[in-house]
């Protein structure tokens, strides 16, 4: 495949026709913060925590979903893409009831993580407080919507990855939420193999496995990865 | 001139007091550099004039909480959100799903073994929601964490007595 040549952040760089942006940088050693994005699935845009500046666009784009170009130039830690990534960041929290300290995946949180390294310290927009359920009706897992920041993880691996077709998402909007099968308890949904693999793809706290408690659930994402891999470069032995 | 502190308790659980007292020997430092005018360990009625920081432990929950904060904003140089509950409502904004009146009813009522009713005698009206003090005043300051680090707390106060910015050295962290 023919290679592109364009800039990020200054450094020259050459990347395959077909790449995204975020491959590109990833490649070349610069960092871009994501949080829907995640190896071994499609990418879809969902969270724009990886827009970029390109020049010539006005639009801000996300480095996930954008391909290389010739020529292309971008800036990837702008003011400007700091202040919009805090302020996403900061919508993310005040959806939905964040609460850390009682939250099995505190200290384990993307997140937190990504909050702790765009310098959010405090959010400054009035919180939602919705009145979300938990789903606890699985035998394995739990589901707590009061944690999820719709970034589809769990619904790609669930279709792409375990060929299920379990998880989907309804409603629009802020009212949007991750379902099991047909808006049923998941404790019912006879599609579930009960593979696990929405648990360990969760960035959050929001899919666990049951019995977890504050701050125990840690994801072994290398799991999906491998299998990934298993199935794309034939690679079935773990190294 | 010896710096002019205070620290109060809103709607939390006294931890984030409990870290500050965690400072161990950096309290002695401490005590040489400020005057506690006002907090939970000193017994004094009335918020002062003229205080130099003051750290705010807990969300505000009640009618109280609200005017008391306002007080503190008027009479204070710099404002700190002290731990979780203060900066983002936290474990204090829990029941914030849930109305008030059904609140009171299922822990007075509901939740007693005998002679259940809700008390209002001498108590402040709780609000509708526990929210965090920036929802009210200007904050200056937010130290997160629940509770905040002693480390972190330390940080703070130590850039402070030495004059710098005052902000935390260390790494914050929530919950
Ligand atoms: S999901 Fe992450 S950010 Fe949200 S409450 Fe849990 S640990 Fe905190
Ligand atoms: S456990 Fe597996 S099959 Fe069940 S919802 Fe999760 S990913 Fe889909
Ligand atoms: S449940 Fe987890 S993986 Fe699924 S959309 Fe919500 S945050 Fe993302
Ligand atoms: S990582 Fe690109 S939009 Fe979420």
């Amino acid at each position: 495949m023919a290679a592109k040549t364009l800039t990020i952040d200054g450094k020259q760089i050459s990347a395959e026709e077909g790449a995204t942006v975020l491959q590109a940088a990833t490649e070349a050693g610069i960092p871009i913060p994501t949080l829907c994005h995640l190896e071994g699935v499609y990418d879809m845009g969902a969270c724009r925590l990886c827009i970029v500046e390109i020049t010539g666009i006005p639009k801000l784009l996300p480095a996930c979903t954008t391909k290389v170009a010739e020529g292309m130039e971008i800036k990837t830690n702008s003011e400007r893409l700091r202040k919009y990534r805090r302020m996403i960041l900061e919508l993310l929290f005040a959806e939905r009831n964040h609460v850390c300290a009682v939250c099995v995946s505190n200290g384990h949180c993307e997140l937190q993580t990504l909050a702790y390294s765009q310098g959010m310290e405090h959010v400054r927009y009035d919180y939602t407080f919705p009145k979300w359920n938990l789903d606890t009706t699985h035998r394995l897992f739990g589901m707590d919507h009061n944690r999820c920041v719709l970034c589809n993880r769990c619904v790609r691996v669930c279709w792409h990855i375990e060929g299920a077709g379990t998880k989907n998402v309804s409603g629009r909007g802020a009212k949007s939420r991750i379902i099991t099968d047909l808006n049923m308890p998941w404790g019912d949904a006879d599609s579930c193999t009960e593979c696990g693999k929405c648990v360990m793809s969760c960035p959050t706290g929001a899919l666990f496995n049951k019995g977890s408690t504050v701050g125990e659930m840690e994801r072994d994402r290398d799991k999906l990865e491998f299998i990934v891999n298993a199935r794309e470069k034939k690679q079935w032995i773990a190294d | 001139m010896k710096i002019r502190l205070a620290t109060v308790w809103l709607g939390g659980c006294a931890g984030c007091h409990m870290s500050f007292l965690d400072l161990d020997e950096f309290l002695i430092d401490l005590a040489d550099a400020v005057d506690l005018v006002y907090s939970p360990v000193v017994d004094v009625k009335d918020y002062p004039e003229n205080v130099d920081l003051c750290l705010i432990e807990g969300a505000v929950c009640n009618e109280d909480n609200l005017e008391i904060l306002h007080k503190i904003r008027a009479r204070t140089k710099v404002l700190v959100s002290f731990g979780d509950c203060a900066v983002t409502g936290n474990v204090a904004g829990l029941r914030n799903v849930i109305p008030v009146n059904k609140l009171l009813q299922r822990i007075y009522v509901d939740g007693a073994d005998a002679n259940g009713c809700i008390p209002h005698d001498g108590l402040p009206q709780l609000s509708k929601l526990a929210r965090p003090a920036q929802d009210f005043v200007k904050i200056d300051v937010c130290l997160p964490g629940c509770p905040p680090q002693n480390k972190v707390i330390a940080g703070f106060l130590n850039n402070l007595l030495e004059g710098r910015k005052p902000e935390t050295n260390q790494k914050i962290k929530f919950g």
